[in-house]
Formats: C-alpha cells, sequence, structure tokens
C-alpha cells in the first residue's frame, strides 16, 4: 500500500509535467495542423531563460518572465518563420520545425554552453511537504503538480469562458467564417503558438531545476511528447492531460515490476535453456523495458484507435 | 589564380618559418581526449579533460618527458560508441598516435577493437589507448589488448575492495543493486552478488535494478522501490547524471540507508547529497581530497584556483607521469616503443608503488574507502581538512585497500605485436 500510494503520487507529478510539456504542442496541433517538432526546445529554452532569471532577481520572477520570453520568441517564430513557409504546405512546416530544433539546439550551446547549468530549486520549496508511511514527499513535487493544475484550469477557463477563447475555438473548425466575421484569424495562429510555446517554457521552468538543464534535455522529452499527443488523441486537449497521467503512472509503475517473460512462463513449468537468444530475451524484466512501454502503447494506439484515446478526427 | 598562388607560397613559407623556429628538442607529443563534451555526460567528461591538461602542464613543467612535450587534444564523443569512432577516424587522420578516454565502457570497447585493427593493418602508425575510467573487467580479461592500459582499477577489484570492507558491519543484512544497463553496471553487479555470496552469504539481496544509461530523468520510482525492498545498504556503480539524481531522489524521499557507491565523489554528486549524506555515503577511490598526500594537495590546490574546480582524478597525473617517464625511457614518442616501456612499469606514487601489469594491463594500486563526512572546520572530525565543491563536507578515509587485496587473476591472452 505505501509503495503504491507513494508510486502513484510519483507518477502523478511527472505525468502532470508530461501534460504541460504536451498541451501547448497539442494546442498548437489542433489550431493550426502545425506539428512542431522544435516543442521541446521551447521547454529547453524556458528552463535556460529561468536560470538566468533566477541567479539574477531569483525563482518567483522567472516563473512568471521566462514563459512570457518564451511565448514572445514562439510569436516571432510563427510570424516571420512558419507564416512564410506556411503556403508550401505541411511538409515544409515540418522541415522547418524539425530545422528549429537543432538551430535552437546549438544557440543554446553558443549561449550557455555545453554543460549543464546550476539551476536550482530555490529553498523555500526544498524540503519534505508530506509523509506517506515513512516515505517523504518533497515540496517541490507537490508544486509541480499545482502549477500543472492551474495552468489547466486556466487553459480550460480561456478557451471555453472567454471571448478570445470563443474565437480561437470557432477558427479551429471555421477559419472562413471567422475571417468572414472580422476577425484577423493569422494573427490568432501567432497567438495560440505564442502561447502553446509559453506553456512549453512554463514547463521548462519547473522541470529544469526538478531535473537537470542542459542541451540534451529536448532531445530527451522530445520524443516522449509526441507519444502524449498521438495516445491522447491529435488536438484533444483532455486526451493530451489523460494521456499524460496514463503515461506517468505507466513508466514509474512498470519499473517497479520485476516480472519477465521468462518469470512468466516459469509459471506455466516452462523453462528455456539458459544462454540462449531466446532465454535472454525473455528475461528482460518489465522494470528493464520501462523506457521502451510509453512507445509500445503508442505503436498499440496507432494500430488500434489511430484516432488516440479522445481525438475527433484520424 | 594569381593571387591563389601568391597565399598558398606565403603559407608554405609561415609554415616553414613556424616550424624552424622553435628549437626541434622539444618535440610535442599529442594525446586525444575522446569522451563527452556535449549532452547528458559532458560535465564528467570536461571535469577530466581538464585533469588531462593541468597534469600535462605539470609533467611539461618538469620535463619530465625527456625532451617532449605534452598536448592533450580534445575530441567529442557524447558517450556514444559509433560517434566515438567517427572520432577516432580523426584521431588518425591528423596522425596523433594516443587516445585517452575513460567515460563508458561501451566507448571502450569498441575502441580497443578498432585499435587493434587499426594497429594490425597499419605497422609504423599504431595508436596506444590510455583508459582511465572504463572500468569493465572485460577489457583486461577476454577482450584485452597490447595496446589499451588501463589505469583505473576495474569494476572487479572495486567490488573485491568494498565488499571487504562492507562485510566487517555485521549490521548490514539487506543490500539493493542499482546500475546502469550496459556492460559496466551489469558487471557491477555480477561482482556485487558474486563477492557477497562469498563474504557474506547471510546478507541478502532484495534487490537487482538495471535502468538505461543517462535516459532516466525521475529516479523517484526507483527510489520508491527500494523503499519498498526494506534494503539497509545500496550498492551503485551509477555515475554522472544518473549518480547525482538517483542521490537527489532518494534524499528528497527521506531514504536512509548506506550508499556504498563508486562515484559519489565525482563532479556534481556531493553538491546535490548535501547534508542527507553525511555519515552514509561511501566512495572507493584510489584517492581523495583528505588522504594526506604532500605532492598532490600542492597540485590540487592549484587545479582549484585555475578551474575552481577539485581535483578528483588522482590517476590522470599518475596516467601523464608514467607516460612521460615511459616516453623518456624509450627516448622516442612512438607508440610502440612507448607501449613497450609502459607494460610492466613499476612507478613510485605517492600512495605507494604502482604495477601496470604487464600480463592484463592492469595498474594495481592501492585503493580507499571513504565516508563522507562534516569538515573539521564545520565540526567534524579533524582529518577532514578539505571539503568538496565548497560544502561543508568532505570524505575521510575509512580504510586503505592495499593492492594484493583487489588484485584479480586474469584470464587475458596478450598478443604482442
Amino acid at each position: 500500500m505505501e509503495f503504491f500510494l507513494v508510486t502513484a503520487l510519483n507518477g502523478a507529478s511527472y505525468g502532470l509535467l508530461l501534460f504541460m510539456l504536451s498541451s501547448g504542442l497539442t494546442l498548437i496541433f489542433s489550431m493550426m495542423g502545425v506539428l512542431n517538432f522544435a516543442h521541446a526546445s521551447f521547454y529547453m529554452l524556458g528552463a535556460y531563460f529561468a536560470f538566468s532569471i533566477s541567479v539574477r532577481i531569483g525563482f518567483w520572477p522567472a516563473l512568471a518572465l521566462a514563459p512570457v520570453a518564451v511565448g514572445a520568441i514562439g510569436m516571432l517564430v510563427e510570424r516571420y518563420g512558419l507564416r512564410a513557409v506556411h503556403r508550401y504546405g505541411h511538409v515544409a512546416e515540418l522541415l522547418f520545425t524539425f530545422g528549429l530544433a537543432y538551430l535552437i539546439e546549438e544557440l543554446v550551446h553558443l549561449v550557455w554552453g555545453r554543460l549543464p547549468v546550476d539551476y536550482r530549486i530555490p529553498p523555500e520549496l526544498d524540503g519534505p511537504l508530506f509523509t506517506v508511511y515513512g516515505t517523504s514527499f518533497p515540496i517541490y513535487r507537490g508544486f509541480m503538480m499545482l502549477v500543472s493544475v492551474a495552468m489547466l484550469a486556466a487553459l480550460y477557463l480561456a478557451l471555453t469562458r472567454t471571448r478570445v477563447g470563443l474565437v480561437i475555438q470557432a477558427a479551429l473548425t471555421h477559419p472562413r467564417m471567422v475571417e468572414a466575421l472580422g476577425h484577423d484569424v493569422p494573427r490568432i495562429f501567432t497567438l495560440v503558438f505564442g502561447g502553446g510555446a509559453a506553456l512549453a517554457g512554463l514547463a521548462g521552468v519547473i522541470g529544469g531545476n526538478a531535473f537537470v538543464t542542459e542541451p540534451g534535455m529536448a532531445a530527451l522529452v522530445g520524443a516522449v511528447v509526441f507519444v502524449v499527443v498521438v495516445v491522447g488523441g491529435m488536438g484533444s486537449l483532455a486526451g493530451a492531460f489523460l494521456a499524460s497521467l496514463l503515461i506517468g503512472w505507466l513508466q514509474t509503475f512498470s519499473v517497479a515490476l520485476d516480472w519477465s517473460l521468462a518469470s512468466a512462463l516459469a509459471g506455466f513449468g516452462i523453462t528455456l535453456s539458459a544462454g540462449s537468444f531466446l532465454a535472454e530475451l525473455a528475461g528482460i524484466t518489465v522494470s528493464q523495458a520501462a523506457p521502451v512501454l510509453p512507445y509500445l502503447l503508442m505503436v498499440l494506439v496507432l494500430i488500434f484507435r489511430p484516432r488516440g484515446l479522445m481525438g475527433t478526427r484520424e | 589564380m594569381l593571387a591563389h598562388g601568391a597565399w598558398s607560397l606565403a603559407a608554405a613559407l609561415a609554415l616553414a618559418f613556424a616550424a624552424s623556429l622553435p628549437a626541434p628538442a622539444q618535440q610535442v607529443v599529442k594525446l586525444a581526449y575522446i569522451d563527452p563534451l556535449s549532452g547528458a555526460f559532458a560535465t564528467t567528461g570536461d571535469h577530466a579533460l581538464k585533469h588531462f591538461q593541468f597534469a600535462a602542464e605539470e609533467v611539461n613543467k618538469r620535463g619530465s618527458a625527456g625532451g617532449f612535450r605534452l598536448e592533450v587534444v580534445a575530441f567529442d564523443n557524447r558517450v556514444s560508441p559509433q560517434e566515438s569512432l567517427n572520432q577516432l577516424k580523426k584521431v588518425i587522420d591528423s596522425g596523433i598516435g594516443y587516445v585517452i578516454q575513460g567515460q563508458s565502457s561501451a566507448v571502450a570497447l569498441a575502441l580497443t577493437d578498432a585499435i587493434d585493427k587499426h594497429n594490425e593493418r597499419n605497422p609504423g602508425r599504431e595508436i596506444v589507448y590510455l583508459n582511465y575510467a572504463a572500468v569493465d573487467p572485460d577489457l583486461t580479461n577476454s577482450k584485452c589488448s597490447f595496446w589499451h592500459f588501463r589505469f583505473d582499477a576495474n569494476s572487479d577489484m572495486r567490488m573485491e575492495a568494498l565488499t571487504t570492507y562492507l562485510a566487517k558491519d555485521a549490521a548490514i543484512k539487506r543490500v539493493y543493486l542499482i546500475n546502469q544497463n550496459y556492460s559496466f553496471g551489469q558487471a557491477v553487479a555480477r561482482a556485487a552478488r558474486a563477492d557477497l555470496a562469498r563474504k557474506r552469504p547471510d546478507i541478502q539481496i532484495v534487490g537487482d535494478d538495471l535502468h538505461p544509461l543517462g535516459q532516466v530523468k525521475d529516479f523517484a520510482p526507483y527510489v520508491a522501490k527500494i523503499k519498498a525492498s526494506g534494503a539497509d545498504t545500496v550498492i551503485t556503480g551509477n555515475w554522472g547524471n544518473d549518480m547525482t539524481l538517483l542521490i537527489r531522489a532518494a534524499k528528497d524521499a527521506g531514504l536512509s540507508v548506506n550508499f556504498y557507491t563508486y562515484y559519489a565523489g565525482a563532479i556534481g554528486a556531493p553538491t546535490v547529497m548535501g547534508d542527507a549524506a553525511i555519515g552514509r555515503v561511501k566512495q572507493i577511490t584510489e584517492w581523495h581530497l583528505n588522504v594526506p598526500t604532500k605532492d598532490t594537495e600542492k597540485l590540487a590546490a592549484g587545479f582549484k584556483k585555475k578551474y575552481n574546480l577539485d581535483w578528483y582524478f588522482f590517476r590522470a597525473s599518475t596516467m601523464m607521469a608514467m607516460l612521460a617517464e615511459a616516453v623518456q625511457r624509450a627516448g622516442s614518442a612512438e607508440p610502440k616503443a612507448v607501449a613497450k616501456r609502459l607494460e610492466g612499469m613499476r612507478f613510485p606514487t605517492e600512495l605507494g608503488e604502482v604495477e601496470m601489469r604487464a600480463a592484463d594491463h592492469q595498474l594495481v594500486q592501492p585503493l580507499y574507502i571513504s565516508t563522507i563526512e562534516r569538515t573539521a572546520a564545520n565540526g567534524g572530525p579533524k582529518e577532514v581538512r578539505h571539503d568538496v565543491e565548497g560544502t561543508a563536507m568532505g570524505f575521510r578515509t575509512d580504510a586503505r585497500i592495499e593492492p594484493y587485496v583487489s588484485a584479480q587473476p586474469t584470464s587475458c591472452q596478450m598478443k604482442r605485436p
């Protein structure tokens, strides 16, 4: 029970961080149909900006300023980059964001160097929040969850309860009609792209000091973010939320399982001769395979439910 | 065209001048350092690079390599075996005869193989491989090579020493193994199981985890698993981010167990561990800052002054000094001649004599087990004079393990050229 609770909490906090990362991606995709390969790079930029700001004026200003800065960069990228290649179709957009990811990584190398930077958790958030059966739960993890949930709530309210949100939603399904009503749809696109980038930036501010802020951090999460979006359903915010939690739990709980195919077979009285290739393959435990499981899940979803958990289109 | 011709003429002249200017008495021996300088393990790679550059300067200052100067040239392999082979091609093309590498045994295995083949096919253009940290036992056993020299105690030697010490602590009943899932991590786990079964059959191994190398961001689930297993001691060979993130997660979860580690003193780890580590985290190394060694202390102070980093790889200066000695004895920087002098070399260090065993090219040296304690200035034991990474903590020696304790038999069948 103790283990279950602790792992559930760990999984949830990791999943919520994943959600923060992927919500921007899914938002951009649903609005503009652009699969933004540079999304994880905005996450990295958020972490580096937060580091630079926090060593000068502290963590709290960084929490607000870094996402805004990343959002501004996102808007510039959309206005002067993506919009220019838009008319050449989706492949051009895809390639553009792909190249952008490399560009941002090199820029980070130039500005902050190749080594990890010492971006620390602020002292007021360092320490245990509460204890579950003797295992302490760090304040910072609680803070991560809080920020993520607050972001989800704010996003939901902004999209469903505000005028801008309604226009965005309308532009999603009926861009021509919205344009005919006198709204500047390209500007809405810029806004959404910037907003999505800012969300990734926020995730970077939170995730950068929880883990390690280094130039490889974008590549490390880049792939799993796409898994979240595919599993959740392209363009579905609620789907991304569900998928993030699911993957968070999948990864944390699978670490705990020392079952392997061999042990399952042994349960049926079948033992493989030691040393053979098959025996080695079957001997891999679930916990060793944990990092592959999200991708396995993605493949399964693509085969059996291509539109994802809550997606609306194929 | 004319301009081009004039340019190349000028360049040729400049080159001729440059070559004739410094007296030929000071020939440069280039050493190619192939290790991660970007990515998840860049911190460690960069730290070691600075050690070698510093140690090479020391050697040059003393002039201990005869008429030669050592110069370290850096190549970034991003800890990828594939990328290392690309870098090795560059090294070969630029005519460098020495390779220094240490981060990741997977890379080391790829390099020994490639260097072996290269040397066989290109007599007269050999490359010597100086390994300072890749500790997979295979490198000096089944996969041993004449061209490979290991200056670090291999994983089995370290585990032998560590378990000899651990076995004396009767309070230890339940041990958990957590390691990186590649040749080195698997070797650590295997040796720990074998050694504990031999020395303390009553100790129960309550967990044996292998996690992917450099891919885990969140160690909290692993820590939860360790906690649930009821372990009182964790043995880990983790290094780089995998070490710091593991210790950080353990600290966050309030996990109070003994950590017997290979690399708790490696860069970044002490800072992250903080007070939670005091009295609990142990490491096995060939030296640490509070082993009384006069010259090395001076060296460490100079290093700290220059880079604001702690001296950690004692073996970096041992390696440079032994290489210089071999070059001097050979009277040439030709790799094959130097390799022959390095083989079987006995060399006095501040910690006693070390030997580059001829049978397998494994350096046999004393080892130290130490625990993190408060520094003397912060109310700790008085022998903890130096802190690590500017924290209020430093390492205190628990035991010195003599070379004959950790030395292992070898199955190496060396093919000499």
